[in-house]
């Protein structure tokens, strides 16, 4: 990974992201909650990373870090090279074009008030990357992308569907001519059935127009058919990361095995099969558990596991694929859970 | 045929937000039968100059005169007509009424607007300021400003309009939180628009309903406060003519009980008017609400 730095076009250093939690009578600071805590990743140009992990995790965070709608608290976040942080106003008002969202729920991420037409000009014409006449042209080629008609300008929001609403909601994203676009688990508000079909969209967009993305989802299945690259969170930090494929078929980290395992199998033979559910909650991202933030619920937590924070650590040299669990591969072998391979 | 339905389908899917509140409104047969009285009360009020038999001011007739063909409604004490003085004191209450509210939903939005949007310090001081007012008995205040400046039309109407802007800050703060974390505005930032367009394109319109349903209150409010500050003399001051000031006479036992002209006029239409008012509230409440989709 360390390698292709220079190659990223987005680079989280060490992110840091907490929130103050207020209390007492005089409303002062009691405490910090841990949402992003130490973070680092780069995502390469072209890519689709995924960042998988539980609700609370801090995912989404990183989401909204990464498009600008929140600062962090310490760590630095780079777009082609440029710390972010550093940013005037005005540099940042026009790098923000290139940094776009596609949100969770498509039911609030139009204004109700106004119609398609508004919600889609607006953007475009405030940053001059279309004119009053070319306007309509530029919508229309856009909705087409995204597989809707001209006659949906008029409308209001309330008259899509769900999936209608999020195609909109890519329309909008794309309208602004982005490098990069976070997709906050895009369509884990919608149907089944429709799901495939925003996901199939998402990618045949990201390779037509050669966006880089990145995929915030919470189960491993949407996550791994999109993405190039997964990593996975567990209480603010990266507990694993490396190629979508190799992160399938061989978890290193007994939480990302946790979360393939609760990817549901569509085989009424599996079913038979005991499969290995994570039990517990997630820890307070107030009071993180001391040393890794997983082993009280790890199923192969050691002695050592409760006073030294794992670090991530290449399994295999070159292969890309990182893991913050020192348990080594034949301890879980012993156990019956698989084998690492090179 | 096919193509007919078609069209049908469309006229309905594409029902204006608009006629949709319109259709709802409807729905309130009594809020309309109020719409169409507030609008022929106003539309009198507007043309008195037009439709008042006599000039307000000038005396005419006999002291207080009995009602009849050439006095509709009597004269009052000093033999003014009163019928004409009541379309001009509608007028004056409209007037009064609404400039009050004006003013108080302009105050009102912009620091709900300022206080919900940036919060911290800025809506800390705000809504402190807010509370002060609120506790503020503003008969008080009225008294304090009617001592120091003369009391007249204007001072009564930029009284009331300061007095009662507190309820619409309040309710376009909490409206702002809201809209402020949706997805919507949200999405608007990382587009990079500009704040005034997020403030006044994105999020003002999304208050608008409750702003308007809770001005008529402070209309119908702001109307009943002027009739009894004028009632007290701390009004609108005679000779000017004003639903308040022209149940001064009802102060007087004699007129109460022996000349019903003078006082049932002026009070009926005051409680018909705030009536009315609220009744249009009400509807309008039902008929914005986004969640009802009849």
């Amino acid at each position: 990974m360390s390698t292709l730095q220079n190659e990223a076009l987005i680079r989280v250093e060490d992110l840091k992201v907490y929130y103050l939690v207020k209390g007492g009578i005089i409303n002062h600071t009691v405490g910090h909650t841990k949402a992003v805590d130490g973070v680092s990743f780069s995502i390469m140009e072209g890519e689709i990373l995924g960042l998988v992990g539980e609700s609370g995790c801090g995912k989404s965070t990183i989401g909204r870090q990464l498009v600008g709608l929140e600062r962090p608290t310490a760590g630095k976040i780079f777009f082609e090279g440029r710390d972010l942080s550093l940013l005037k106003k005005g540099q940042m008002q026009k790098i923000r074009t290139q940094l776009q969202m596609v949100f969770q729920d498509p039911y609030s991420s139009l204004n109700p008030r106004r119609h398609i037409y508004e919600i889609l000009s607006q953007p475009m014409l405030y940053h001059g990357i279309s004119t009053r006449e070319t306007v309509e042209k530029d919508m229309v080629r856009i909705l087409d992308m995204v597989g809707l008609s001209r006659n949906v300008l008029g409308r209001y929001p309330h008259e899509f569907s769900g999936g209608q609403r999020q195609r909109i909601g890519i329309a909008r994203a794309l309208s602004l001519n982005p490098r990069f676009i976070v997709c906050d688990e895009p369509v884990s508000a919608l149907d089944v059935s429709i799901q495939a079909q925003i996901l199939n969209l998402l990618r045949s967009l990201q390779k037509e127009l050669n966006l880089t993305l990145l995929f915030v989802g919470h189960g491993l299945g949407a996550v791994n058919y999109v993405s190039d690259r997964i990593a996975v969170m567990y209480l603010g930090k990266i507990v694993e990361t490396g190629p979508a494929r190799e992160i399938f078929r061989h978890p290193a980290h007994p939480y990302t095995r946790a979360l393939i395992e609760a990817v549901p199998v569509p085989d009424p033979q599996e079913k038979e099969k005991e499969r290995k559910l994570l039990e517990g909650e997630i820890g307070d991202s107030n009071h993180p558990p001391a040393g890794c933030r997983f082993h009280p619920r790890c199923p192969f937590a050691q002695a050592g596991c409760a006073q030294k924070e794992p670090a991530l650590v290449e399994i295999c040299e070159g292969s890309g694929h990182y893991t913050a669990c020192p348990v080594t591969g034949a301890d879980k072998e012993e156990q019956g859970i698989g084998e690492i391979h090179c | 045929m096919k193509r007919n339905e078609e069209k049908k389908r469309r006229d309905i899917v594409s029902e204006s937000y608009l006629q949709t509140i319109g259709r709802r409104f409807m729905h309130h047969h009594l809020a309309v039968v109020s719409l169409v009285v507030v609008a022929l009360l106003a539309g009198a009020a507007l043309l008195a100059p037009v439709i008042a038999p006599y000039n307000p001011d000038d005396i005419v007739g006999p002291f207080s005169g009995a009602p009849s063909g050439e006095f509709w409604l009597g004269t009052d004490q000093i033999g003014r007509d009163v019928l004409s003085r009541l379309l001009y004191a509608m007028r004056i209450s409209l007037l009064v009424g609404v400039m009050a509210t004006l003013i108080s939903t302009v105050i009102g939005v912009v620091l709900g607007l300022i206080a919900g949007y940036f919060g911290g310090v800025a809506d800390m001081a705000i809504m402190r300021f807010t509370d002060m007012v609120m506790s503020f008995p503003y008969i008080l205040l009225v008294l304090v400003a009617a001592a120091v400046f003369k009391p007249g039309l204007w001072n009564i109407i930029l009284i009331l309009g300061f007095v009662d802007w507190p309820g619409i800050a309040r309710l376009v703060r909490g409206n702002v939180l809201n809209l402020r974390e949706t997805n919507f505005v949200k999405g608007n930032i990382v587009a990079g628009m500009p704040l005034r367009h997020i403030l006044f394109s994105e999020i003002l319109p999304n208050t608008v309903a409750p702003i308007l349903v809770y001005a008529t209150s402070v209309l119908a409010l702001s109307m009943l406060d002027e009739a009894a500050l004028s009632f007290l003399g701390l009004g609108v001051q005679p000779p000017t003519a004003s639903l308040g000031n022209m149940l001064n006479g009802a102060q007087s036992l004699t007129v109460l009980t022996k000349q019903p002209w003078l006082w049932i006029p002026a009070g009926l239409l005051i409680v018909i008017l705030v009536m009315a008012i609220n009744f249009i509230g009400d509807a309008l409440r039902d008929a914005l609400d986004p969640g009802s989709r009849r």
